[in-house]
């Protein structure tokens, strides 16, 4: 590619005249013009010059040294999911590296605005299995939206102005800027205009007025009529409108598990949540009602259960930002290829005014049944243990449904699913596509920092958290507000509740043996509180909720809990088990 | 790989995107191919007559509904302008094959002229040890000049990949150029 002829305009700078600065400097002075507060990092040979460019700019630029690049990654993942804005991660060439594939790809699956900064070898030495050259352009290029590999100082402007653009429009995603060392050396006339646009990407498709009445036709018509709601309302901050297009047509809303906390839990509309784990009347119903309207979700295998049994009976439309999702797993009838705010808002403006009771009564009849078999025993159990259900449902009692969750993967992500009441956009954080355990601890020092007022509570799996253990360094080194509170079952506990109902009951390799997480905490420096009775329960969290900075709760669980309803693999939405 | 196994029977489809002119691209467009394990038969790439833009001209084995989605997630690419499916009636497409043959064969009493007149070929150069001939056509054809010549001990075999105009009005210069005046993708992901 030619970059000249890409490169920022000198004239469109004029008022700032250039400055002859170093590579490394340019990147900082991106970042600063991009309005980046925080990055999250950690150093190593071939990013050195950036890092000590840092030096000079502490003053304006937040830096969080991390214990690990999977925690800088899943860090700005969780900055950007509550902030809305992007996240950036530095991290030097080779393994440095290559710790962030997991949470770029993370990223990738659920949309995360993300921009990630790596060192790389000298120019000179690419391709030549230098010490620590790993091609990560190569590496990265399945899992990110766009990537660049930075060999010239001059570069520099022009590949952050588009990585910050490319990775925070259209449906947003990870950008990976690779810079070689010499690059970071050399000085050069430093100049800095954003990017706004690039001819091949056009982010933001033009709503189709005719598929909008087309739409309209359909709900005018529709007697049983529900929408499920993805995280494209969050992305496009349209939770106001979806609620007032809701409310002007009737229609029920159920989210999907990234799109929880777009619907207030108490909206009389709000009907559940989709999927494998999720509530069973939204699950049963889509294949009973006869108009799926689909706002900024993707049809996700674990939504769709059997997609040849899915909601065959609906007329489908699908309000979706990327075309490429549009009758990827689900046909659409009516495609409504657009930012789910303009949609949204063009859709309300042409539906009538409705209700639709017995429609909803059929809703809430779910809900009894599932009630009577599943959440009562869930929530006042004869166990001698607690169950997570309790103990998610006191949390969100205590917290009013408003604090921000950041839940890791396995029982107590779908326990949180199920049982903390969102009252307010952007407070559920967790990996939905990629599932990646180890998640929730660094995703909650982010979003400790992407947003002050609300504390960030991490629920973890006894699994899962000593997967990134580590990161309790970082927590404990910045004294971030992060509440971390570990759901100890002693066991991986999803893989054995399939490993019970779908293969007998051998429990291979998903009993722990956990190490004492009091000495842990204690080690570095992290107060820790620990209930193993029910009794203790609601005081302790009481006491968890109302310190100040970082605090550790370790919850004693029952062992051999199941998570339902469930559909299983292969099956359909309404085969949707209780028991 | 023989050329039987290159006359296959699985349908297949053209592809043609336009790109940016930008190094590491074919990698990521093939990337969506192979992590749907789609086989492609050939894959070209040349400039076009826009200054910095690039066309790859894709042949995938697969069916209808997984070419349109391949093609709208290549269409995702950042980097790419526009990208379009077509079925072998939608263009005009040619591929090229030479076939390097030893002289002496040919001066055991055949007539190596009517044979490439017969086929609409032609003779690229002839020397002491071997006669190049070059062939341009469908896949169909080149292979059936290469069973004509297999007799004569061919010494190498090569089949270009496929190249393609399709048969619409749609004039690149002028696609591009409406991209760049467009406010939104909607150009884009609309089928030419
Ligand atoms: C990185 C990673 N490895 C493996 C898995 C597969 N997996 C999904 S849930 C789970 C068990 C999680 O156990 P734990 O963290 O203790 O949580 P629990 O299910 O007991 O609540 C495993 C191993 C995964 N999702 N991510």
């Amino acid at each position: 590619m030619n970059i000249s002829k890409l490169t920022t305009d000198p004239a469109q700078n004029a008022s700032r005249p250039a400055e002859r600065i170093s590579g490394a400097e340019a990147v900082i002075r991106c970042l600063l013009r991009e309005e980046v507060t925080t990055i999250f990092g950690y150093p190593g040979g071939a990013i050195m010059p950036v890092y000590d460019a840092l030096h000079g700019y502490l003053d304006r630029l937040n830096h969080v040294l991390v214990c690990h690049e999977q925690g800088a990654v899943h860090a700005a993942q969780g900055y950007a999911r509550v902030s809305n804005g992007v996240g950036v991660c530095l991290a030097t060439s080779g393994p440095g590296a290559t710790n962030l594939i997991t949470g770029i790809a993370d990223a990738m699956l659920d949309s995360t605005a993300l921009v990630c900064i790596t060192g790389q070898v000298g120019s000179g030495l690419l391709g030549t299995d230098a010490f620590q050259e790993i091609d990560m352009i190569g590496i990265s290029m399945p899992v990110t939206k766009w990537n660049y590999q930075v060999t010239r100082a001059e570069e520099i402007p022009f590949a952050l102005a588009r990585a910050f653009y490319i990775a925070r429009t259209g449906r947003p995603g990870p950008v990976l800027i690779d810079i070689t060392k010499d690059a970071q050396f050399a000085e050069f006339d430093f100049a800095y205009a954003p990017c706004t646009r690039i001819r091949s990407y056009l982010p933001y498709p033009q709503l189709d007025p005719a598929r909008v009445d087309e739409a309209a036709a359909l709900i005018a018509s529709a007697k049983k009529p529900m929408m499920l709601v993805g995280q494209g309302v969050i992305l496009s901050d349209a939770q106001e409108e979806l609620i007032s297009f809701a409310e002007k047509s009737g229609i029920p809303m159920a989210c999907t598990l990234l799109g929880l906390s777009a619907v207030p839990a108490d909206h009389p509309l709000y009907v559940g949540y989709l999927g494998m784990h999720g509530n069973y009347g939204p699950n049963v119903k889509t294949n009973e009602c006869d108009l799926l309207i689909a706002v900024g979700m993707r049809f996700d295998d674990r939504v769709t259960g059997d997609l040849s049994r899915y909601a065959k009976q609906a007329k489908v439309i699908h309000i979706e930002i990327d075309p490429a999702e549009i009758d990827k797993n689900v046909k659409a009838d009516v495609p409504l290829i657009s930012d789910a705010k303009a949609a949204l808002t063009a859709l309300s403006a042409k539906v009538h005014a409705g209700a639709y009771p017995d429609w909803l009564a059929e809703f809430h009849a779910c809900d009894a049944i599932e009630e009577e078999k599943v959440t009562r025993k869930d929530l006042a159990p004869d166990t001698p243990l607690v169950k997570m259900a309790e103990v998610i449902h006191l949390l969100s009692e205590i917290t009013e449904g408003s604090a921000v969750v950041v839940s890791d993967v396995g029982q107590h992500q779908m326990a949180v699913s199920r049982y903390y009441a969102f009252r307010a956009k952007r407070h559920n954080v967790t990996s939905g596509g990629l599932g990646t355990m180890g998640f929730a601890l660094p995703a909650a020092m982010g979003a400790s920092l992407g947003q002050s007022k609300l504390p960030s509570v991490a629920v973890i799996g006894d699994g899962g958290f000593q997967m990134t253990i580590q990161e309790l360094g970082t927590i404990c080194r910045y004294n971030l507000d992060v509440k971390i509170m570990v759901l100890n079952n002693s066991f991986l506990g999803m893989v054995r509740q399939w490993q019970q109902l779908f293969f007998e009951k051998r429990y291979s390799f998903t009993e722990m043996q956990n190490p004492d997480f009091g000495l842990i905490a204690q080690g570095y420096g992290i107060p820790f509180l620990r209930v193993a009775q029910r009794s203790d329960l609601a005081a302790t969290m009481h006491d968890f909720i109302s310190r100040k900075g970082p605090v550790l709760l370790e919850v004693v669980v029952e062992k051999e809990e199941n998570v339902f309803p469930m559909v299983a693999t292969g099956a359909s939405v309404s085969e949707i088990r209780l028991e | 790989m023989n050329t039987e196994t290159l006359m296959n029977t699985e349908p297949q489809y053209t592809l043609s995107v336009l790109t940016e002119d930008r190094a590491g691209l074919l990698n990521n467009i093939t990337l969506i191919f192979s992590r749907r394990k789609i086989n492609l038969s050939s894959l070209n790439v040349s400039s076009t007559e826009v200054p910095g833009i690039s066309r790859f001209t894709i042949v995938a084995e697969c069916t209808r509904d997984r070419a349109d989605k391949v093609c709208a997630q290549i269409r995702k690419l950042v980097d790419v302008a526009g990208a379009f499916v077509y079925e072998d009636h939608e263009i005009y497409y040619q591929e090229i094959a030479l076939y390097k043959i030893p002289t002496d064969a040919v001066l055991n009493g055949q007539n190596l002229e009517n044979i490439v007149r017969n086929n609409g070929a032609r003779i690229l150069c002839v020397e002491a040890h071997h006669i190049v001939i070059e062939k341009t056509g469908h896949k169909e054809e080149t292979h059936a000049l290469y069973e004509i010549l297999e007799p004569f001990g061919l010494l190498e075999f090569v089949r270009s990949g496929r190249v393609a105009v399709s048969k619409s009005l749609r004039r690149t210069e002028a696609y591009i150029k409406e991209l760049e005046e467009s406010n939104s993708n909607v150009l884009s992901i609309k089928n030419y």
